[in-house]
């Protein structure tokens, strides 16, 4: 399994607004079915993509936040956060949905995938990734 | 002259909000819509901003907050949440529409 590649997933922009959500969500499901190390990195806006609670019915266009909770069943296991970015935006991680995982390490317990982690750290995630890709 | 203002672009990935704060003047009303609607959250660097336009009615559509999950809990006071027809509403009331895009 040489083959395999660490995809560090950037996600900067809010849900709605732009495709870009949307968009990367479809490639990192993709990417999944490939057997490559996948890993999202939510910074700036992106972090508006975890907030729960969505209501998009009055808007006329799909609520896709639940995709979001069923990555754990692709394997996506890392879901990194920053935590500047929440904080510059009145928000925590109370406030982000739930994303979980089962750990075939641990019994196949259910383990949340999303670690908040300093600004710092997201670089060294960054510069830790084989493969970018940026939305 | 009211004028009512509207910004649909994230406070935090854009200066709009800010061009917008800048030349809002007593009596106009500033309308978030789409990710504009971001600016409203409490303890976020941008509702410090909008908390600060004195004599200015601050309206955010409710379509859009509820899509992004932004409830009342999330909201800064003085927020007027309006609805589609409540959108309309505020372009009767004023003279003109200023769009920051």
């Amino acid at each position: 399994m040489s083959d395999v590649k660490k995809f560090l997933y950037v996600n900067r922009k809010a849900p709605h607004g732009t495709i870009y959500a949307w968009e990367s969500l479809e490639v990192v499901l993709i990417g999944a079915a490939f057997e490559q190390d996948v890993a999202l990195a939510f910074v700036d806006d992106g972090v508006f993509q975890l907030v729960k609670g969505w209501d998009t019915g009055e808007l006329g266009v799909k609520n896709f936040q639940p995709s979001f909770t069923a990555l754990g069943d692709y394997d996506v296991q890392k879901v990194y956060v920053e935590r500047e970015a929440l904080e510059e935006r009145g928000l925590t991680e109370g406030d982000l949905i739930e994303m979980t995982y089962e750990d075939e390490d641990d019994d196949w317990a259910e383990k949340s995938s999303i670690r908040i982690v300093s600004r710092e750290e997201m670089a060294a995630i960054m510069a830790d990734s084989d493969v970018i890709l940026s939305f | 002259m009211a004028l009512l203002h509207t910004v649909n672009k994230s406070p935090y990935q854009c200066t709009s909000l800010q061009s917008c704060l800048q030349h809002v003047r007593a009596g106009d009303t500033l309308l978030l819509i789409e990710d504009g609607v971001y600016a409203v959250l409490k303890g976020g660097k941008a509702a410090e901003a909008l908390s600060a336009a004195n004599g200015v009615k601050v309206a955010a559509l409710s379509a859009d907050l509820k899509a992004r999950g932004i409830g009342a809990e999330k909201m800064i006071d003085g927020i007027e949440v309006v609805d589609y027809g409540g959108f309309v509403d505020l372009v009767e009331q004023t003279d003109k529409t200023q769009a920051w895009l």
